[in-house]
């Protein structure tokens, strides 16, 4: 698997493809930090003054969206760019058969293509979020503490791993799909509907189920439901992951009502506070990985290669 | 003599089409095998059944004594094989596409180095090494797919249609490449083809497969001569000279049944070989003889015929 791995990590570093990701996510996740960095400068004293280093993947500043929604957003992407030829090219080339009847297993193929990607997108994360440190520590003049370090950690290896659900997905249709282009199109097509429409389709149906949402109970039950129906898409999964992940004061998911919230004190949550209310979230990006992996692996394993 | 690949009805299904039908076929350890057939005849399928890159419906397949569903690591570790339209990865050199093989067959480095020269002398592109392979030639690609083949060290190496798409040139010289393969390295080689003029000459055995059925399997002349076998004798004669009267002589000739005359001389359906008499007749009438020639079926022709009635 080794060979495979090295081999597949050599050719995504060395292809234009990945230049081109680079220099986008590394300009835009500078330009975002940058200016978030700025804000946060000039508004010293409307800036809560704990964790303001988590502020710098979190605020949107003056820019469009903060860096976190944009990792969201790009991420599935890059797991998409890094994975829909991944099968289909090999076999487009002619170069599978060949593969295959040297005498390795079947699996290191898959696993090695499968773990250079998830390498590269642990490669560009990780870069980018020691980009924004460097940045945050010149523009605030402090480094981050070592509970920011390790929410950053925490949500750099959640974001791999959702990055990694669009790569099993993108690996997974390269299979089912002989033509690059069509796997292409597959993955992008679950994107977009994953994506946009669930937000509407799951509105859309917490309407039907409470249609009069008058009183505070019946709107906290119907943004219940949109939330419960929207988390079908693994990009919800990871905001709302990476909203608890990275703001400590952040306790519920979508609304509380008032009775709920009294009694509360506005302290941050400790960091294994926070993990235990993402912790089903985080399972289930794991198991969407695991499962779209594990489709792609049986079938890949049973599969007729001809050349 | 053992058989490298040996193949007990072999049978594979796809829905309604039987692609292979039981199939018995016996390659036997150096030799050249010729797996001829028409297109879509079930070849590469029995090939890939052969590397179990496909699994059998039914029936047992053993390749150097394992079985390539099971065991198909211990095959593919001794057994080569070049697919149809062998590809490679453009945007490298041809020595890193051999090199990337080498280690996948988890040959130490400064081994892989070796060899990787070594194959590529062999097949006679130790030149264009560095050159990315996307500039190759097809009759280039296809030498290099037996280097990759090659760097193995196999036992046995299985070829489809290594020919294809080559222009006669270069198709002979990949021919007389494997068969010095052969000749020097003993190896054993099955090389499937549906060119059966071009690989007949290099093999030592063919088989025929038709609609996924072996008809024939045998050594190449004893194939022709039981195909050739209960034939007529058909021979077409023409001489110069007073010619009355010789049809009647030739007739007189034991076997001779029937006799046609052609614009040019005579067309004789025999029984048996009688152009020793033949010859005997006309130059006792004191004729020149302009040409005595048999009619009969090529080989190739008889080929042509199997694949028809497909």
């Amino acid at each position: 698997m080794s060979v495979v791995f090295w081999k597949e990590l050599a050719d995504h570093f060395s292809s234009r493809r990945f230049m081109i990701l680079l220099i986008i996510i590394v300009l835009s996740g500078l330009w975002a930090a940058y200016a978030t960095g700025q804000a946060i400068r000039q508004n010293t004293d409307t800036v809560p003054t704990q964790y303001v280093f988590l502020l710098l993947l979190t605020s949107s500043g003056e820019t469009l969206f903060s860096l976190a929604t944009f990792l969201g957003f790009f991420g599935p992407l890059v797991g998409i760019t890094l994975g829909f030829d991944s099968i289909s090219g090999e076999y487009a080339r002619g170069t599978l058969s060949r593969v295959l009847s040297q005498p390795i297993f079947r699996d290191s193929l898959i696993n090695g293509k499968f773990f250079a990607g998830l390498a590269t997108v642990a490669v560009l994360w990780g870069s980018i979020l020691l980009l924004v440190i460097g940045l945050g520590i010149t523009l605030l003049g402090f480094p981050p503490n070592a509970e920011e370090l390790w929410r950053m950690i925490i949500f750099t290896i959640v974001g791999i791993f959702y990055v990694g659900f669009w790569l099993a997905l993108a690996t997974l249709f390269s299979l089912l799909f002989q033509k690059t282009v069509t796997a292409a199109l597959a993955s992008m097509a679950v994107w977009l509907f994953l994506s946009l429409f669930v937000a509407v389709i799951s509105s859309a149906m917490a309407g039907m189920v409470v249609p009069d949402a008058t009183t505070p109970e019946a709107i906290t039950r119907r943004t219940d439901i949109e939330n419960v129906i929207g988390r079908i898409s693994p990009g919800t999964l990871f905001n709302e992951s990476v909203g608890i992940l990275l703001n400590p004061a952040a306790r519920v998911f979508g609304l509380a009502l008032q009775s709920q919230a009294e009694g509360i004190l506005p302290t941050p949550l400790a960091l294994d506070q926070s993990l235990t209310l993402i912790w089903p979230h985080i399972t289930t990006i794991f198991a969407l990985v695991a499962v779209c992996f594990g489709i792609s692996y049986i079938i890949f394993m049973r599969a007729e290669i001809r050349a | 003599m053992s058989a490298v690949v040996d193949t007990k009805n072999l049978t594979k299904r796809y829905r309604e089409k039987l692609a292979v039908n039981s199939l018995n076929l016996a390659v036997e350890e150096g030799e050249i095998f010729g797996f001829l057939g028409p297109n879509g005849a079930g070849k590469t399928t029995t090939i890939l059944m052969l590397l179990g890159l496909t699994e059998p419906t039914s029936g047992n397949v053993s390749v150097c004594g394992f079985d390539p569903t099971l065991q198909s690591l211990e095959v593919k570790k001794r057994v080569g094989y070049l697919p149809e339209n062998p590809g490679f990865y453009d945007d490298i050199s041809a020595r890193e596409n051999l090199l990337y093989m080498a280690r996948l067959n988890r040959i130490p480095e400064d081994e892989a180095q070796r060899r990787t020269s070594q194959v590529l002398d062999q097949v006679g592109l130790s030149e264009d090494g560095r050159r990315l392979v996307g500039e190759y030639s097809r009759g280039m690609k296809q030498r290099l797919g037996i280097a990759e083949v090659l760097i193995k060290k196999p036992q046995a190496i299985i070829l489809d249609e290594p020919t294809l798409g080559i222009d006669p040139d270069g198709a002979i010289r990949i021919l007389e490449l494997i068969k010095d393969l052969n000749r020097q390295h003993g190896l054993t080689v099955l090389l499937s083809s549906h060119q059966l003029q071009q690989v007949q000459q290099i093999c030592n055995r063919v088989g025929i497969i038709v609609k996924g059925r072996l008809i024939v399997q045998g050594e190449m002349d004893e194939l022709g001569k039981s195909i050739l076998k209960g034939r007529n004798w058909n021979f077409l004669l023409d001489v110069s000279g007073n010619t009355d009267g010789l049809e009647r002589d030739l007739q007189s000739i034991k076997g001779v049944d029937e006799i046609e005359k052609r614009t040019h001389g005579w067309f004789l359906r025999c029984t048996r070989d009688v152009r020793a008499e033949m010859i005997a007749v006309v130059s006792r009438r004191g004729l020149n003889l302009l040409q005595l020639r048999s009619e009969d079926p090529t080989l190739e022709e008889i080929y042509l015929k199997y694949f028809r009635e497909a």
